[in-house]
Order: C-alpha cells, then structure tokens, then sequence
C-alpha cells in the first residue's frame, strides 16, 4: 500500500464528497442542528465543486490508485458524473419534502451528510479493482442506506423498513464476503487483474461457480434483482419518499457499476478480435440470464396488482434491472453500452417519477392509485410530465426510455438471446398496463376536489429540468450513447 | 426493386407531417377557455396539409415506380438511422386519404365541448403520426411514427369516449403495442442482417432492405425468412385487424367519439395492410408467396365472419366496426393474389373504404348527436321526419354493399377478378360476403329509415350544414370515383406492377 501526492489528482471529486461529509456533520454542529440550510447548502456546493472538477478533468487514461485499489478511467467517470447528478437533484428534492423537512422531523441537517456520504460510497464502488475495496464500499454505501430507510425515526414503516433493509443486507453481505474469500482461496489474489491471472488456466470448476453465485447475491440484493429483491417493495415504500428515490436511482446504479466492473474485469477476457470470451467454462451468463429473465417478468406481475404507486414503482424498478441485466449477459461491448445507456436514462425517468409522488406526498392525501384522481384537469404540466415518465419507464418513443430498451432488445438479438429479448419485450407490454392505471387515473376519471393542487416550485422546476432529457435524449441521443461507448473503451480495451 | 427518382428531393412531405405537429404545440399554449378558437386553430392547422395533399396530387408522377418527393437527412449517424421520407404510388393515396379525412375530422369534431384544448392538440398529433407512417422510408423512423400515433389515440377515446371508454382504451392500447413490439425485434434482426451497400454497414434503410441482394447470409434461411414475415404479419393484422386479433375494434368503436371513429376505420386500419405491403411483402417478397393461401383464407374468414358479427349487432356503430372487418377481408383477398387486378382492387379497396366507412360513422354521429342512442331498433321511418339525412345514410350505405356506380364497387370488382384466377373456391366463399354485406346494410336501412315514423323522433332537425360540409366532399368523391376510377388507379398501377413483379411464382 503505497500512497502518492499524485494520487489525490485522480481522486479529486472523491475526496471533495468525502470533505463534503465531514463539512455537513461539522456545519450540523456548529448551528447545534438549527439552521439546516447550512448542511443542505454545504452539500450543494460540495456536490457542484465535485461535479466540475470531475468535468474539467476526465481522465484520459485508466489509472490505478491507493495501490492499485482503484481505478479511475473512462468507465468511473461515466458514474461519477451520474452519481453527483443524482445526489444533487434529490438534495433539492429533499429540501422541499415534508417527509424529510417536516417541522415534526429531526435531525433534518443529518439527513445531507448522510447523502454525501452515499455520493462518496457510490463512486468509490464503481472504481473499486479490488475485492477488498469492493468489501468496504459496498458496505460503505449499505450502512448509510440503511440509516436512510429509517430516516423518519417516529414513523413505525419508516422503522420496518430500516430494519428489513437491515436483515437482507447483512445476509446478502455475509454470503458474498463469503464468496469473495473463496475468489481469494482460488487465485490467491484480491485485485480484480490477479483474479483474471489466476482464473486464465480454467480449473475454476464447482468452486468458481459457488463464488460468482455468492458474489451475485451480495450484488443481486445491491440491484434487487430476483430472487433477492424481497425488501424492495417494503423499503421503498416505508421510507420517506425522497430517499425511495435515492434508492430506485443511485445504490442500484452503483451495484451495477460495480458488478460490470468486477465480471468484465476480473471474469472475462477479450481475444485479440476485440470480441469478448469467458475465461472459465463456468456458464455464469447463463445463470444471469435467466436472472435477468425472473426478474423482469416477476417485477411486471406483481406491479400489476398494486395499488400504492410506490409499491407500482418498486415493483417496475425490478422489472427494469431485469431489462438491464439483458445488456449485460451478452459479453459484447454493446450490450454493455446499452446498459449504461438504460441507467443513466433510468436516474432520470425514476427520479422523475418518484418526484412527482414527493410533490403530491406533500399535498394529495394518500399514495394510492386513485389519489391521482383528476390530476390531469387539477394539475395539467404535473400529470402530463408524470405521463412522459411514464411512457419513458413503458419504453415508447418518443422518449428516452425507448432508445434504452431499444439498444437492450438491439444487442441481445446481436448476441442471438432471441428468447430474452423477445421475453423483454412482451414485459414491456405488460408494464404498459400498469403505467397506463396511473395514467388513467390522472386523465380518465373526474377529480374528487377541484381547484389546483398546489406544488411547491422548486419541484415544478426540478420535474421540468428531469422531464426535458427524457424527451430530448428520445429524439436526439448520439452524445450519450458516445459517451457511454467511450466510457467503456478504457475498460474493456485496457483490459 | 424500389428506387429514388432523381432530382425528386422535396420538403413537401415534411411539412404535410409536422405542419400539424405545430399546430398541437400552438395549441397547447393558447388560453383553454376559447374553445372556438381550438376549433378555428386546428382547422387551420389540418386544412394546410390538405392543401399541399392537392398539391402533391398534382406534381405526382404516376408514370414510375420510383419513390418522389424524397428528402434522406442523417438522424442518427452511428447506427444508421435516417430522416428518410417519400411516396411512391403505394403510399400516396394513404397520404392524401390522411390529409382528407384529417381536416374533415376537425370539422366533425366541433360539438366537442370538454377541453377542447386538449383534445384538439392531441388530434393534431394524431396526424403527424399518421402521416408519418405512411411516408417513412427508414424503418426505425417508421416505428416511431408507428407508435407516436397510439399516445394520442389512447387520450381521444379514454377521455373523449363513451361509457366504456377505459377498458376500450386500454385495450387498444395494449393489442396494438403487442403487435408493435414484435415488429421491433423483427427490426433489429433486420438491421443487423442487411448491408447498406455503399458503406457495408447495417442499415435501417427500406430500400436497402427490399434489395434482396443486401441480405446477409442469416437472412437468406427460409424458416428464418418466414419466422421474420411473422412477426411483421401479426403486428400488422393486429392493426388491419384480422380474425382474430379483431376484438379491440368494436370496443374501441364503439367507445370512441365520432371523428376518432372515423380515423381509426378510415386511416389506422389502411396502416396494417399499408404496412404488409410496404415492409412485409417486398422485404421478405418469397415469404409473402409461401404464405399467399393462408393470406387468402384469411381474407375470406375476414370477409364472412365480420358480415354474420355486423348482421347481427344491434348498435349501428358497431355494425359498421364489423362491416369494417368485412371490408378489410376484400383488402387482404386482393393482396394474396399476386396479379394486377387483384392487388389494385386491395389498395383501391384501401381508399375507397376510407372514404366510405368515413361517411358511414359520420352518419351514425350525426342520429347519436340527437337521439343519444344508436339502437337499430330504436328508430324508424326516419326518411320522413329527416329526408336529407336519409339521402346522404343511404348513398353510403349502398357503397359499402357495393352498388355498382359508386366507388366501393370498383375495388370490390377487382379484387374478385384478380383472386377468381388463382383461388377459385375461396373466392366463391368470399363473394358470399357480398350478399350478406347487402343483408345487414339493407335490413338496418330498413329498420331505420323505413316503416312507419317513431313519433320520438318525428321533429329531430334534419342534418345542418356544418354536418354536410363534413360529408359532401367525402360523398362527390365516393361517386366520382366510383364512376371514373382511374385518378387513382393510375396512381398506384406503375407501384404495384412493380411490387408484384419482385414475387417469385
């Protein structure tokens, strides 16, 4: 373990956000937990200085760090710049939600540097090279999950929530720390590189097939992919809105991030075709894609029959990490592409949708499908920029939802996975459904009330500001989709 | 093989199909209490594109098969999608039928008294999909398009429809996405498996796609070639609809106001058959003679089975959603069967019942804006309490049974001279459908019209002037055309020879 002044270069948004943490609890203190705009404004500002340090400095090259701990290259940067993205729209999505700012509330100020910390915790998962530092950040991220889940103390849901968050994740974690001893007992190494070196003779056998199943599990539960999505529905719908937002969004994109990273890397080897292979004969695409497969397919049947719209967007949320793992079972650089194409347009549209339940939270009496009576003669820009989320989350054009799904469906029938992707599109059918229950609440049937709702603005600006991409990145989409093929260039070329 | 005329690049299709687009978005952003000022806007807005439909009328070319009119834009540069728009003789008249029928609608729509706004908008929207289907020539753009039309077709008949109105919606929502997502793989595997030959890379070009020479070796496996005619097939039929993926239609019918109504029979249905005969058949032109018979009989199933349904419905509207069915049968009968006469009858028929069945729904708006019911049974002897609207009810009742001299006959005619030559028996089933198709016609027009007077409706006004703008055109075109066809079938001849000259046996 060698460290280097020099280091610090490449981890610079990194140690802002983690600075950042420090400053809110300070800031917390200070104003003895008054004045709450202090944290709140400090972390604003920390994720801004972050955000544009990350943007003045992309890295050109990979570059290993902290001994070889961490990798900072194309693919960190592509997550960094979402994972900052993220953590500053839900802050200001926070600030103005009575979950969390209620004046029945505590500790409000902690509430940011707890969202700093998770910022920090994220990036650090998607750059992780070593199963050590992969330990410690997913770890870093759960344990401030799960104080978030329960971040409305008073609130009996809010509790359960924690507590099952708690429960799942410290099995999930304990099995895949589990696998990862394995990982090191086969290869004798912890670096993502020294397991490919020690995995390249291809005797992994039954053991390898153990570890990987182990591994998945502690990142299956990180995605809420089935089988292990059991307390997604419950956290998500028992913790304050605005943090079922963070959720849906960011720990989920970060397990991905660090999942691509550690089977592409450690896993998988590209021939001098530029083409992708396994290193082993252990089949584990096969495993994952019929993961991928019960996950879509269990997340749209059980949306069907809910009538929380939260529990609605949980329940979706899972059937959309079973559309992405599509991307990722293929071994093709475009799968993968697909894949951080589908969760960057993801943030925006889940974001976006549990916004819209955070700005009615606040007013609407409940979160049930029919409280969304009328919506759109009551609340005409808010029904109609939910509608576009909607149909972004369906995956019809002309929204951004659509090009994702579409480069998914793209690169598995590339792969020749015809029977997923034709499974992924008869979900997609089905999903139109429920989607289209909200939709038919806000449009069809008459309000109760009427008279506006009342929102409070900086929601309204914030939907517009999410609701624009959607759109936009539906029609015109080239500089994603180049960012996310070179984002990964650096990954997969450098090996 | 289809190709571009040269020096025909043209921007007049992109205005036909976003000048209403911008009429939605201005829309939008006027004060919603003005209703007459939604009304005189999107009337303003659906008359330039019938306008510049006159014109397209008259610098087409019909002495080629080439696509005109074109205009080919870089989309998406690194996968291969193109703005690729231009009309050949196959899709100019859906263009024209869409323009038409578009602004007529407008005009029907105008007793609309809730949000306005709205809907209006959401109309305006509804042609630019529709248009844009019919002139996309890059095949992702024409997904879009495709699917940009369900959104507000979702809206008028969920919020502007009758009592039934949500199961219908959903349910036309759902049927025709089911179908259009199987068109979606069936894309991708088109795309990675055909070569654009100038640059050797994938392509979403259906010119490209129809040179058979651009198919790669995967695409050349006749189980593969026929799997992928499936998958288009029934995304298409869904839309036509053919028996039996039929069901979504009557209720969406039935639920939908009457201008909705008249798009859905006179424009959304052309798209499945449009579809078959743009995409399916010169893609995947051995496919299309593999699966001729079927084809066949399923157009005779069509043909029977909506006339017995629409015999026995006692809702006018729904009579005339069967009779739909009905007639969509003769268009697919035309299409199985690879002649001159009998693909002419199919896109002629295409037109013809656009107009006709348009007129139809029309009419049935115009009794269940007064009587607020559509009972078959509950009228009678209309013809003397409403003599004129019986006149115009007639004359289009007796085109959809096929009287000769009105223009449903022409297509009907033809499609039975060309099918008789290569399917005798199922054509004999099918001219079955026309007798029956003068059963349920007459027998309502008798049950409505005739007899002695329903005292209730012994003063209903007649049919008013804004109603018989809306029909009259629609009604001299229906006549015209059904003594003097040739405008239009020399339109579409050159196109079609030239379709059914690339399909072996």
């Amino acid at each position: 373990m060698n460290f280097t002044w020099s280091d610090a270069a490449y981890f610079g948004p990194e140690a802002v956000m983690g600075l950042t943490f420090l400053l809110c609890v300070l800031g917390d203190l200070v104003t003895r937990g008054r004045r709450h705009v202090v944290p709140f404004g400090t972390l604003l500002v920390g994720t801004a200085i972050s955000l544009v340090l990350a943007l003045l400095h992309p890295p050109v090259s990979s570059h290993a760090i902290l001994g070889q701990m961490v990798v900072v290259d194309g693919f960190a940067h592509f997550f960094r710049l979402l994972f900052l993205g993220i953590t500053f729209v839900t802050a200001l999505l926070s600030w103005s939600s009575r979950e969390i700012m209620g004046r029945d509330r505590e500790h409000q100020g902690e509430f940011y540097a707890l969202a700093a910390m998770l910022c920090f915790g994220m990036m650090v998962m998607a750059e992780s090279a070593d199963i050590v530092m992969l330990a410690l950040s997913l770890e870093a991220v759960s344990i401030t999950s799960y104080i978030l889940a329960g971040f409305a103390r008073f609130s009996f849901r809010s509790s359960e929530a924690a507590l099952k968050y708690v429960l799942w994740g410290a099995v999930s974690s304990a099995v895949m720390l589990y696998g990862l001893s394995l990982f090191y007992g086969l290869t004798g190494a912890t670096s993502y590189e020294g397991i490919r070196a020690g995995l390249s003779g291809g005797q992994g056998g039954m053991a390898l097939l153990v570890a990987i199943l182990f591994v998945m599990a502690g990142i299956g539960y990180k995605i809420s992919a089935v089988p292990f999505h059991f307390w997604t529905p419950d956290v998500y719908e028992g913790a304050p809105a605005p943090v079922a937002a963070i959720f849906a969004s960011g720990p989920k994109i970060a397990g991905f991030a660090l999942m691509i990273r550690f089977f592409y890397v450690a896993l998988v080897q590209d021939d001098s075709q530029g083409t992708l292979a396994l290193l082993d004969d252990v089949q584990w695409p096969w495993v994952l894609a019929i993961i991928s497969a019960a996950t879509m397919t269990l997340g749209n049947m059980a949306a069907i029959r809910q009538n929380s719209v939260r529990r609605l967007l949980a329940y979706s949320s899972i059937a959309h990490v079973g559309y992405m793992l599509m991307g990722f079972v293929v071994l093709s650089a475009n799968g993968l592409a697909a894949v951080l194409f589908y969760l960057f347009v993801y943030a925006i549209m889940t974001i976006g949708a549990f916004l819209v339940v955070v700005a009615l939270n606040n007013r609407v009496s409940g979160e049930e499908i029919d409280d969304y009576a009328g919506l759109g003669f009551r609340e005409p820009l808010v029904a109609a920029m939910m509608f576009l989320f909607l149909i972004s989350l369906t995956g019809l054009p002309p929204t951004a939802g659509f090009i994702g799904k579409f480069y998914l469906f793209a690169a598995a029938g590339e792969a020749g996975l015809w029977w997923l992707a034709i499974l992924g599109v008869l979900n997609s059918v089905v999903s139109l459904y429920y989607y289209m229950r909200i939709a038919r609440a806000m449009y069809f049937t008459p309000p109760e009330l009427s008279g506006r709702v009342g929102l409070a603005q900086a929601h309204l600006i914030l939907l517009v500001v999410l609701a624009v991409p959607t759109l936009v990145l539906g029609v015109f989409w080239s500089p994603l989709k180049e960012f996310a093929d070179q984002s990964l260039r650096m990954l997969l070329g450098g090996g | 093989m289809l190709e571009l005329a040269d020096g025909g690049s043209s921007s007049l299709l992109t205005w036909m199909t976003f000048f209403p687009l911008l009429g939605a978005v201005v829309i939008s952003l006027l004060p919603s209490r003005n209703q007459n000022l939604h009304r005189w806007t999107a009337l303003g807005f659906s008359l330039v594109p019938l306008v510049l439909a006159v014109k397209l009328f008259m610098v087409f070319d019909r002495s080629t098969s080439d696509v005109q009119l074109w205009t080919q834009v870089d989309w998406i540069r690194t996968f291969h999608i193109q703005y690729f728009v231009g009309v050949d003789g196959i899709s100019v008249t859906m263009v024209l039928l869409t323009a038409l029928l578009c602004a007529v609608c407008v005009v029907a729509s105008w007793g609309i008294q809730r949000a306005t706004k709205g809907y209006f908008a959401l109309f305006l929207l509804l042609e630019t999909g529709m248009m844009g289907v019919f002139v996309s020539l890059d095949f992702f753009l024409f997904y879009v398009f495709w699917e940009v039309m369900l959104l507000p077709m979702y809206f008028l008949i969920g919020v502007w429809g009758g009592p039934r109105k949500e199961y219908a919606a959903i349910k036309f929502f759902l049927y025709t996405l089911a179908g259009s997502v199987l068109m979606l793989l069936v894309m991708i595997a088109l795309y990675f498996n055909v070569n654009d030959p100038s640059t050797g890379g994938h392509t979403f070009n259906m010119l490209h796609m129809m040179a058979q020479a651009n198919h790669g070796e995967w695409l050349l496996d006749p189980t593969i070639r026929h799997i992928l005619f499936l998958g288009l097939f029934i995304g298409f039929a869904i839309k036509v609809p053919i028996v039996p993926f039929h069901t979504w239609l009557p209720d969406a019918h039935v639920e939908a106001p009457t201008a909705v109504s008249v798009i859905l029979a006179g424009v959304l249905l052309k798209m499945g058959t449009y579809g078959i005969l743009r995409i399916c058949y010169p893609i995947l032109p051995d496919a299309a003679a593999w699966f001729a018979y079927p084809l066949a009989i399923l157009g005779a199933v069509n043909i029977i089975y909506g006339a017995m349904c629409a015999m026995a419905q006692t809702d006018m509207k729904k009579l005339v959603a069967y009779s739909s069915v009905s007639h969509m049968g003769y268009v697919l009968l035309g299409m199985a069967v690879f002649n001159e006469a009998g693909i002419t009858g199919a896109v002629l028929q295409m037109f013809n019942h656009g107009t006709i069945t348009a007129m139809l729904f029309l009419m049935v708006g115009v009794i269940y804006d007064r009587a607020h019911h559509r009972e078959i049974n509950g009228f009678g002897g209309l013809g003397t309490s409403m003599p004129k609207y019986t006149t115009v009810f007639s004359l289009a009742l007796f085109a959809a049974l096929g009287l000769p001299g009105l223009s449903g006959f022409v297509g009907e005619a033809l499609v039975f001279v060309g099918a008789f030559e290569v399917y005798r028996v199922v054509t004999i089933v099918s001219v079955l459908g026309i007798i029956l198709g003068a059963a349920y016609v007459l027998w309502m027009l008798q049950r409505v019209f005739l007899g002695p007077l329903n005292e209730k409706y012994a003063d209903t006004p007649d049919i008013n002037r804004r109603e018989l703008i809306t029909v009259l055109p629609i009604a001299a075109l229906v006549i015209f055309l059904g003594v003097f066809p040739p405008p239009i079938i020399n339109m579409i001849k050159v196109s079609l020879l030239n379709l059914i000259a690339q399909i072996p046996g």
